[in-house]
């Protein structure tokens, strides 16, 4: 055998290896319930604002803090807490990724991840949305 | 039916075009395949000539198509989807080209463009190869025709069109307005209700992204001349295919690299990640193809001069091409949905893509092991003191390197197929940064060596002799940096900083070992140290990146005091600071003074100034983050950053929200009786009224000559124990008066003197005010990137390298001089 060739199967180990240890870093798409049995792990889940429930934000007190109420693909609901900016347009916005964890029955969110339909291309319900409010206007 | 004001001419012109670049092109992979088939010269000939006429038929369909797009979108045709779509009459000239591919029919029209172009250069000059080599860009020029075609076969449908009718796509289907009350059809002048399109993505209203795309996709259209070449290699079972094709991957190394840095620097000044590199999957699937297309030039350049790690060549340009069509389908097919910020959904192409996959994976891979045993390739061994068993090993890191990103990038694909759930780790950067640090270690490395050696074997004592001044150099210089740079990046545990400092030494060795090979080896001959100027870039990329990324700072740091939150290990989510209008606020180093801001004049974009003053110097500048409003819905919005550049860091400043008081301001002032000495309550504390001045000698407040002035000297006691004074007046002039308010920003309260009530009692009626922000507020997020030039300079420098070595390889491969010809044993 070359030395090459021992070489090459020494890294490709090592790829392999680094793989496999990736498994043990990921986390999991759950729901708040599922969530919520492996409290303080980190979780992602797909929700949306629940827009019933109060959505606060208030720069001028803490710019850093941000609570509403999401709504699981599920259906069940829970108070999320975000310490950060809220970003922007998240609002309109018709689904969000939400990573982070549950404590003490709240979801510590440490990173959102935005799916607005205006700003999703070829999506002919934002476009019609657009076309009537558009027309609405004049 | 005939529509009012409709202009049909143009889109019936661009289907016809769609229609015969698609022919075009399949008339031309079957001719070209024909020619580099049959051996006859004469029947070669007319094959060939038959192919090229089809060639540059189906080039003018391409031209014809973006034009007519183009032409479409600046005369505000909004009947067709794409104009309404992608474009608005505001929009500012220059973003035309963006508006042509925003889309993802646009962006294929691009890549098919690029095809075009290349395919033209390798009819002029690849020779016996032309027949080979363009039967695979014309088979994929036919594969993007379909994306294009926008038909339905048996109710699939094949291909979007970009010359679709907003009319005949239903949009207007659940919109009554639009509805004809006789006929319940479409009104005759439903195009005079469209006023306007929906515009631009406003993150994509920015210069880089007028430029970025058409680098990123000549860098995409490019990796297939490698693959062709291997191809053509392949069938005709010859080798001649290695020499050509070197420049060619040196220039889709160059291309490729600039496009997905140029993509960097967007994320940059656009997008407010807070960085250039996110490891986001869009970012991943342009950078594994450059790191595989990288590798493969090593091994091309080991196999022209030494005979070796031509199978690894062929592989590495396969997969290569390979992966760029796969990054294609990662992007475009939505399957990165939850996990990308910026990849196309909609449109669900995703068999198609597949198919395109297909039609290149299964019979390059066919023809690889079929041919695998007769590809030439050397029994001895080589030596580990020879330059191309360390370019080979260097090629591997790269090539498992690649592996492992596109693997973690593939996730979702592997969920859709096994059904699982599994997400991103909880820190999706660190999960990148902590493997990929041991490969810029080892490159880093094998870069700084590598040159000191010699093909085939090295005198061990030259070899030695020759690095040694090098690796001291090096070792003093990463040794400095470690030691003064301050560089305490140890969150994750001080075996990852090691890793750092390891990863500097390595970048600096890889500059200072390459700089000094042009000096040493090459005696300063610029025409031919193109490798080692693009290694000396490399160096000063990884250098860049480590410097800035260890030691980014957050500047915004939260200083009221208020901590609700819980710091984690990665990130102290206090990043952003709120500033009062005019209010000097404490940040860091700095003072910031939010002081004006501006609409500018199509009410679209906003900024705001904002004064910096540093603390130890006393040194002010301004800077202008804006926030740019969208046509496509009410009120959505996206901030654009601002930086002010240092030679050793960017200031980096975004708006992360902001808050306009007119809009805001609903309450009213409420009346006060208070004589001096007494005090009134507010919501957050109180204030007392200490004495009332007529005309005093100093006063804050402008009176004009001929007023009298009574101003009421007052202090407001806030909760928090901070004190204000205030001193609010009325100007008396004759008959007429003015009022002086003063506020306390801080406290967002506004105090009056309405009037004098009891002249006897001395009662005096004041008016307070609280609003729930009274004043325009902003919230910021500002970083320190230190040496961040160091990246752009390095980028700037490897690209000139390899445009050096493009050159160099061009002329040698004409001159035929330098031809070595490699002892070859056929195993």
């Amino acid at each position: 055998m070359k030395k090459t060739h021992i070489i090459a199967l020494v890294f490709i180990a090592i790829a392999i290896a680094v793989l496999i240890s990736y498994i043990g870093d990921v986390s999991t798409y759950d729901s708040f319930a599922s969530a919520q049995k492996k409290e303080g792990k980190f979780v992602r889940l797909a929700a949306k604002i629940d827009k019933s429930k109060p959505f606060v934000y208030d720069p001028v007190k803490d710019p850093n803090y941000l609570a509403f109420t999401a709504i699981d693909t599920l259906g069940n609901t829970m108070e999320v807490v975000y310490h950060n900016t809220k970003p922007t347009d998240m609002e309109k916005s018709e689904r969000l990724v939400l990573g982070g964890k549950v404590k003490d029955g709240k979801f510590e969110c440490k990173d959102i991840l935005l799916k607005c339909p205006s700003k999703y291309k070829d999506n002919p319900d934002a476009i019609k949305h657009d076309l009537d409010a558009a027309t609405k206007n004049d | 039916m005939n529509y009012t004001g409709e202009h049909l001419f143009p889109g019936q012109a661009g289907h016809f075009f769609v229609i015969l670049s698609l022919v075009a092109s399949l008339v031309a992979t079957i001719a070209y395949f024909k020619a580099n088939k049959v051996s006859i010269p004469e029947e070669k000939q007319s094959w060939i000539r038959m192919a090229r006429t089809a060639f540059i038929l189906e080039c003018i369909s391409v031209v014809a198509i973006i034009g007519l797009v183009a032409f479409i979108i600046s005369q505000h045709y909004f009947e067709y989807k794409y104009a309404y779509q992608h474009s608005d009459r505001s929009m500012e000239a220059k973003y035309l080209l963006s508006c042509i591919w925003e889309g993802q029919e646009g962006s294929f029209m691009l890549w098919s463009f690029w095809h075009c172009v290349l395919g033209l250069i390798l009819i002029k000059t690849s020779k016996q190869h032309e027949a080979g080599v363009m039967t695979v860009i014309s088979l994929a020029q036919f594969c993007i025709a379909t994306m294009l075609l926008g038909i339905y076969v048996f109710n699939i449908k094949i291909g979007i069109n970009p010359f679709t009718l907003m009319r005949n796509e239903g949009f207007f289907d659940n919109a009554p307005v639009f509805k004809d009350v006789l006929t319940g059809g479409l009104r005759k002048d439903y195009l005079s209700l469209i006023r306007d399109g929906s515009g631009l993505n406003t993150l994509l209203q920015n210069y880089w992204m007028v430029i970025h795309p058409p680098v990123l996709f000549l860098g995409f259209a490019s990796t297939i001349v490698p693959f062709a070449f291997a191809y053509s290699g392949l069938v005709n079972k010859s080798e001649g295919w290695v020499k050509p094709a070197i420049p060619w991957a040196a220039f889709s190394g160059a291309i490729l690299g600039t496009g997905i840095m140029m993509g960097a620097a967007w994320a940059y000044e656009a997008l407010n990640f807070g960085g250039y590199w996110a490891w986001d999957p869009v970012e991943n699937a342009s950078l594994v193809p450059w790191l595989v297309i990288v590798a493969g030039l090593h091994t091309n350049i080991v196999y022209k001069s030494t005979g070796h790690s031509l199978r690894a060549t062929y592989l590495f340009y396969i997969l290569g091409f390979i992966l760029i069509i796969y990054s294609t389908f990662l992007t475009r097919s939505g399957i990165l949905g939850d996990t990308s910020v910026h990849a196309f959904t909609g449109a669900d192409m995703t068999w198609q893509l597949l198919s395109f996959i297909i039609v290149f994976t299964i019979p390059s891979f066919y023809l690889y092991f079929k041919n695998y045993k007769s590809i030439p390739t050397i029994r001895k061994e080589e030596s580990s003191y020879s330059r191309e068993f360390w370019m080979f090993i260097g090629a591997l890191v790269l090539l498992l390197s690649a592996v492992v990103i596109i693997a973690k990038t593939s996730v979702p694909v592997f969920n859709k197929v096994f059904g699982t759930s599994i997400a991103p780790p909880e820190d999706i950067k660190l999960s990148y940064n902590q493997v990929q640090i041991y490969v810029a270690i080892l490159i880093g490395i094998f870069t700084a060596v590598t040159q000191y050696l010699k093909y085939k074997d090295t005198p061990k004592g030259v070899f030695g002799k020759k690095i040694f001044i090098p690796t001291l150099i090096s070792l003093v210089i990463s040794l400095i940096i470690s030691i003064f740079g301050s560089i305490h990046y140890d969150e994750h545990g001080i075996g990852y900083l090691a890793a750092i400092h390891m990863a500097i030494f390595a970048a600096v060795y890889a500059i200072v070992a390459n700089a000094s090979y042009i000096w040493i080896a090459l005696k300063g001959k610029i025409k031919s140290a193109g490798a080692s100027i693009a290694h000396v870039g490399f160096g000063l990329v990884l250098l860049g990146v480590l410097l800035s990324s260890a030691k980014k700072d957050v500047l915004s740091k939260n200083t009221t005091g208020i901590a609700l939150f819980e710091k984690t290990k990665t990130e102290d989510p206090a990043e952003n600071l709120t500033l009062f209008k005019g209010l000097k606020t404490d940040m860091g180093k700095y003072h910031v003074t939010y002081s004006r801001d501006t609409v500018e004049e199509n009410g679209k974009k906003r900024y705001f100034q904002l004064d910096f003053e540093e603390k130890a110097t006393g040194k002010t500048f301004s800077l202008f983050p804006d926030v740019l409003k969208s046509n496509r819905e009410e009120g959505s919005q996206s901030a654009n950053p601002d930086k002010k550049h240092y030679l050793n860091k960017d200031i980096f400043v975004y708006v992360s929200s902001f808050l306009d008081a007119s809009l805001n301001d609903t309450t009213s002032f409420q009346p006060r009786d208070m004589k001096v000495g007494d005090t009134t309550f507010f919501s957050n504390g109180f204030m007392v009224l200490n004495k009332v001045d007529v005309n005093p000698p100093n006063n804050k407040r402008q009176v004009l000559p001929g007023e009298t002035a009574m101003m009421l000297n007052m202090t407001v006691f806030a909760k928090n124990g901070i004190r204000y004074d205030v001193t609010p007046g009325i100007v008396i002039n004759g008959n007429t008066f003015r009022n002086l308010e003063d506020s306390v920003l801080a406290q967002n309260l506004v105090i009056r003197f309405n009037k004098v009530k009891d002249e006897k009692k001395g009662v005096l009626e004041i008016g307070v005010k609280e609003g729930k922000s009274l004043n325009d507020i902003v919230t910021l997020k500002v970083y320190e990137f230190p040496f961040i030039n160091v990246l752009w300079i390095g980028v700037i420098i490897m690209v000139i390298g390899f445009v050096i070595s493009v050159v160099y390889r061009v002329k040698t491969g004409k001159s035929k001089k330098s031809v070595t010809k490699p002892q070859m044993v056929k195993s």
